[in-house]
């Protein structure tokens, strides 16, 4: 197992480098140079523009620049004495002075993301990790609902269509699971506010919860009128996922020799269905961990605008319209690795669960 | 037996193997039966009428999808005179904006899959049949662009690049190409290992005649299936993008950047809210069933 483990991981290493490859690549592709985007003045004079992109090495060939971004630039340039000026270089790749004005050039101060450093923001000038975690922890808490509401329902209700198939409640459900699918999150979520914040008025239009006197959202259970909408819509379309795939499974089980047998020794049609089909049913859905990583992150994007939800989600399309691309790439990165993670473990769950699969 | 009972026989086979039916006749004759399958096709069928005949109504009709109307007529309510379906926020006809949205996204949806389908088939085919060193980077690349959720991926290349119509649909073949490659490939692997490509192989045929000949009519149906199924997920992409305000910009109206204007009226007139996302809605829900519908009927094992 130890070993299976080893070999995935090791196997999700050039996939984390396609990774950070594709993206500093569009951002190399973006139109505008990155002078002008960093300093927000298009008409700076010609040879301020020749000194900073020296600086900030933008002239270098990408490979030099896509390993700065990787690794940092700590390395290339560093201070020995402590006063602050750079006064040593890693000469192969860098020189101390680069814009030839006989001062060398500040000491490198970034540690590359391979090392957690996702650089500053352009707009909210912090670190781009702590924009991310201060955010995170909104997002998190509406996919955990979504994903647990969705299982709670969403299990049940594929069980039961696959013992009833072919009968009302089988095919009520499907329907209901295909439309579900194919009605667009956003617009359900407009409609939903539309009907219960403007036309009746009984639930918040959006936003997480109203601040405390220190500007923090009070503990869960005092702001779940907050939750209900957005985690209903967020959940509609996994419901419909979770339901086709048990329902799928279970079919799959049903017919196999042991439940027959089951039926054949006079178990109850519950005990049958619920403890000895339900039970090999579900292994499949962990492999479904990774799919809902992914549609997690695009269904924040689109949720978190809907109702206003400051989370990750939020900060995605904003740093993206305003083209804050320290924030973009981040979070790119940042919601990548959380999909080979959420691919990986289940695999790792599928394997573990059930004894039937032997890893070799 | 006699020879000649021995011929009558053989000839009475053959005239029975003449007149069985091929895999493709019998799906299509399920297909024929699933009514439901059949109303999505008409449904789908008639809105893209509709929309592709979009400037012929709009001309009966007198109205036209980017004039404002004379009389400074907003937010008009549904069959309201002059304009059956009312009006936007700049006094502009909503049923001849829903028809010109209509053509834009059904061929948004439309082309990307058709182009993916393309471009998977293609490279499935091909790294599949090969292997070796080119199936290794296209694998690299697919386990790539799988692992960064598309919708971050997406928004993030229209944020920088600002795609119109066409542009938009290579970004969104640039993010689906990967399922058919996947699956094609596969079936490649599969087919490639069976006898009857080992003989044809044995007579002399070339790759590109194993290839084209015997490999590709036995994945398309395969793909055909999924088909339906993409344009309806590219569809909710698109109007998803065009909803954030990331699509296909104003004044070249999509179901998804109409439904992204209104929402600021959507107390004031819930109809401009409404029917484009029930557009969606429909157009996607009749792809999906047919989709299923398809894949029903093309299931060798189904029985008559």
């Amino acid at each position: 197992m130890i070993k299976y483990i080893l070999r995935r991981l090791i196997q999700a290493i050039p996939t984390f480098f396609g990774i950070t490859l594709l993206s500093y690549l569009l951002l190399w592709l973006a139109p505008g140079s990155v002078v002008e985007r960093l300093y927000l003045a298009p008409n700076i004079k010609a040879e301020t523009r020749a000194r900073l992109a020296a600086q900030l090495g933008i002239n270098d060939p990408f490979h030099i620049q896509y390993l700065r971004w990787l690794a940092g630039d700590d390395w290339l340039r560093w201070d020995t004495d402590g006063d602050g000026i750079a006064d040593a270089s890693f000469t192969p790749l860098a020189r101390l002075d680069e814009d030839g004005d006989g001062l060398p050039e500040p000491p490198g101060d970034n540690y590359g993301i391979l090392r957690g450093d996702f650089g500053r923001s352009f707009v909210k000038k912090q670190p781009v990790m702590d924009v991310l975690l201060t955010n995170l922890p909104a997002t998190l808490e509406l996919g955990i609902a979504a994903v647990v509401t969705s299982l709670a329902i969403g299990i049940p209700v594929g069980v039961l269509s696959a013992v009833t198939q072919g009968r009302r409640f089988d095919k009520v459900s499907r329907v209901m699971a295909v439309i579900f699918d194919a009605v667009p999150n956003f617009w359900l979520g407009y409609i939903f506010i539309f009907v219960f914040c403007r036309v009746f008025d009984i639930l918040p239009c959006g936003g997480r919860c109203v601040p405390n006197l220190y500007g923090l959202c009070p503990p869960l259970f005092e702001r779940l009128n907050y939750m209900l909408l957005p985690t209903v819509v967020f959940a509609a379309g996994f419901v419909a996922l979770f339901s086709r795939y048990v329902r799928a499974s279970t079919l799959e089980v049903l017919s196999q020799d042991y439940i027959r047998t089951a039926r054949a020794k006079g178990l109850s049609p519950q005990v049958v269905n619920f403890r000895h089909a339900m039970r090999n049913a579900m292994i499949p859905v962990a492999t479904l961990l990774g799919p809902i990583i992914t549609n997690l992150w695009a269904g924040a994007i689109v949720i978190e605008s809907v109702f206003a939800w400051p989370g990750i989600g939020r900060i995605a399309f904003t740093s993206a319209i305003q083209q804050d691309y320290p924030v973009v790439m981040g979070i790119v990165i940042f919601a990548s690795i959380g999909t080979i993670l959420g691919f990986l473990l289940s695999d790792f769950l599928y394997v573990l669960i059930d004894p039937r699969i032997r890893i070799d | 037996m006699s020879a000649d009972d021995h011929d009558r026989k053989l000839k009475l086979d053959a005239e029975a193997i003449f007149r069985s039916k091929s895999l493709t006749d019998l799906a299509l004759a399920r297909l024929w039966r699933d009514r439901l399958s059949m109303i999505s096709i008409v449904v789908l069928l008639f809105l893209t009428l509709v929309s592709i005949s979009a400037p012929l109504i709009t001309g009966a009709l007198g109205v036209d999808p980017n004039t404002t109307d004379a009389s400074g007529s907003k937010y008009l309510p549904l069959f309201s005179e002059g304009h059956v379906l009312g009006t936007d926020n700049l006094g502009r006809d909503h049923l001849a904006r829903l028809l010109y949205a209509g053509q834009v996204s059904l061929f948004i949806g439309f082309m990307s899959a058709f182009l993916a389908l393309v471009i998977g088939v293609t490279l499935g085919i091909i790294t599949g049949y090969y292997g070796g060193i080119v199936d290794d980077i296209v694998n690299w690349i697919i386990t790539t662009l799988n692992a960064i959720p598309g919708l971050v991926l997406l928004i993030v290349i229209s944020a920088v690049f600002r795609p119109d119509a066409n542009s938009l649909i290579l970004v969104i073949v640039f993010l689906t190409w990967t399922a058919t490659t996947r699956l094609v490939r596969g079936e490649t692997l599969a087919i490639r290992a069976r006898e009857y490509i080992v003989s044809a192989k044995a007579v002399g045929a070339s790759d590109f005649r194993l290839m084209q000949v015997h490999i590709l009519p036995n994945v398309l149906s395969l793909t055909i299936v999924t088909l339906a199924r993409n344009i309806g997920i590219v569809m909710l992409i698109e109007a998803a993008l065009s909803f954030l305000g990331l699509g296909v910009q104003p004044p070249t109206a999509t179901w998804g950047n109409m439904l992204s204007k209104s929402r600021e009226f959507i107390t004031r007139a819930p109809h401009l809210m409404i029917l484009p996302g029930l557009l969606i809605a429909a157009v996607v829900l009749c792809l999906y069933i047919i989709g299923d519908g398809l894949r029903d009927a093309f299931d060798p094992t189904a029985a008559d």
